[in-house]
């Protein structure tokens, strides 16, 4: 369970981030979230055996990191933590993809292995984009931002509201499972029996909550509709943002930029 | 027409399973007044704090605030006049950041944007916080998030403030300065407690429930002597109104609800 709440702890850190203080951290959170849905967009529409292409794409995300002067450490360990998904997508293309599609001398690279390893740079690349997107802006934020811009409402709040509670239902779950681990002295594994009513009463709990929270809301006049204050601008600089950055990725897609680097260099000598 | 006068005729509520909240429970609160509701645990005292502002309508019987019974239609002024702060103060902040979460009562009221963020800032000063307004609620200290929890209902300005165990996890110096805090509001305050020496410091009148009945209903130091009636309704007198904890002595002159008592220095 301390893992639990240490990757919480981690959460936090990135709530803490956010209110730093950038020419990036203070763009209207519209742009930010425009652009990095570009830029995935983009990064997954290159065929399933691009690499070399997908290359100078690491400029933004490097742009990003260092312009919000965020921790890349931290980055890369978030990133690493969610590898093992996209390598498992991946895993198997090697084995059935033996067909050989680059050679060096007597060296054969079989697609399999190139379209494994596309997969795992579009993979750093989209998870990178999604993570400065978060602390550079904040979580709510990025909600505000899809609300603003035609997300329907009760879809964005339901997202608010896991992001503000899921700390305390894992509080209470870990809570739960720290009184087991106290009162069961010969096994540290949790026999399925016992895992359905801890489950259950965790339900129950969260119902609970619900309803004294929906009580709390109405108490304060609440009659269906989320009111905000958001000072939400879009000026020039976004515009900027938005159109700078796309035309960039359009044109990365297009145009093969180490390709035509080495096709220059190659020329000259 | 005042909205400041909370009256309850014969209420009586009854829970879907059976169990009786409250039953005939008949009082009348005026303006300004400070009132304890003492009792056990389950003596009745959420349920009966839940029907102030319709969160639960009574079985039978009248409520009313102001000069009007508490109806489904008129749900919402009442609700803009009797301002709840639960127990536990996670329920009451669901917001993202404390200035949204004391913001969105407000903003429920239809005010100005420049009106919300006064009103914001001004009841996060009267209670102490205004550096926190850009903080997650859940990374709040236990005392830090009972005052923003208060905020969140003061800042709509309510004529009848109703609070439901507001010292409840508490540390000794939080407690003390929330009591403060609650003196200095000079709103009609229906507080539910069992902590006696709270409600010994905040109200002068005390409403007794025990098995969702009123047992007593009448001044506090009066009623927190009459051994007879704690005992019945399962409470102990207030700690400073028991004997000397160094001597027991119990012969304390009592004057009013402070009471004074010099301890003969040993050696």
């Amino acid at each position: 369970m301390a893992k639990i709440d240490n990757s919480l702890l981690d959460i936090g850190y990135m709530d803490k981030l956010a209110s730093g203080d950038s020419s990036l951290h203070r763009l209207d959170p519209r742009a930010k979230l425009i652009t990095t849905l570009a830029f995935i967009l983009v990064v997954v529409s290159f065929d399933k055996y691009a690499v070399s292409e997908l290359i100078p794409f690491f400029i933004y995300p490097m742009v990003q990191i260092a312009v919000g002067s965020l921790p890349m450490n931290y980055l890369m360990k978030k990133v690493l933590l969610v590898a093992p998904f996209a390598l498992l997508i991946g895993i198997f293309n090697p084995l059935m993809d033996r067909e050989t599609l680059i050679q060096i001398g007597s060296f054969h690279v079989s697609g399999g292995w190139v379209s494994l390893v596309s997969i795992m740079i579009r993979f750093v690349l989209t998870v990178t984009a999604a993570l400065t997107l978060i602390t550079l802006t904040g979580f709510n934020a990025v909600c505000m931002a899809m609300e603003k811009l035609g997300t329907p409402k009760p879809f964005v709040i339901q997202l608010m509201f896991l992001y503000r509670y899921i700390f305390v239902l894992i509080d209470e779950a870990a809570r739960m499972v720290r009184a087991r681990s106290l009162r069961s002295f010969d096994s540290n594994a949790m026999a399925f029996g016992l895992v359905a009513p801890l489950v259950g009463q965790l339900l129950f709990r969260a119902l609970d909550r619900a309803q004294r929270i929906h009580l709390s809301m109405c108490c304060r006049g609440f009659e269906g509709r989320f009111r905000t204050l958001g000072p939400m601008t879009i000026g020039l600089k976004e515009y900027g943002y938005v159109v700078g950055w796309s035309s960039f990725f359009i044109f990365l897609r297009f145009y093969n930029l180490p390709v035509k680097l080495g096709e220059i260099v190659t020329s000259i000598f | 027409m005042s909205h400041h006068i909370v009256q309850a005729d014969n209420l009586r509520f009854t829970y879907p399973d059976g169990t009786v909240g409250i039953r005939n429970v008949t009082f009348r609160i005026t303006h300004g007044e400070s009132v304890a509701l003492v009792g056990a645990n389950g003596a009745g005292k959420t349920t009966l704090l839940l029907h102030l502002n319709g969160c639960l309508m009574a079985d039978e019987g009248v409520l009313k605030i102001g000069d009007y019974p508490l109806t489904k239609k008129n749900l919402t002024a009442v609700r803009r006049s009797v301002g709840m702060v639960f127990q536990d103060p996670d329920d009451q902040l669901f917001m993202p950041t404390v200035f949204d979460d004391v913001a969105f009562g407000v903003l429920n009221l239809g005010m100005p944007e420049t009106e919300v963020k006064n009103r914001v800032m001004q009841a996060l000063e009267t209670v102490g916080v205004p550096h926190l307004y850009n903080r997650p609620p859940y990374k709040l200290s236990g005392g830090e998030k009972r005052a923003v929890a208060i905020a969140t209902v003061i800042a709509m300005s309510p004529d009848v403030l109703v609070m439901d165990e507001p010292n409840s996890n508490l540390d000794s110096r939080s407690r003390s300065r929330l009591i403060a805090l609650l003196k200095t509001f000079e709103h009609t305050k229906i507080i539910a407690t069992h902590d006696l020496d709270m409600a010994l410091d905040l109200c002068e009148r005390a409403i007794f429930l025990h098995d969702g009945g009123i047992a007593a209903d009448g001044p506090t130091p009066a009623l927190f002597r009459d051994e007879d009636l704690l005992a019945r309704c399962h409470l102990e007198k207030p700690l400073r109104m028991q004997g000397c904890p160094l001597c027991g002595a119990k012969n304390i002159k009592q004057a009013g609800p402070t009471i004074r008592h010099s301890h003969p220095v040993k050696g």
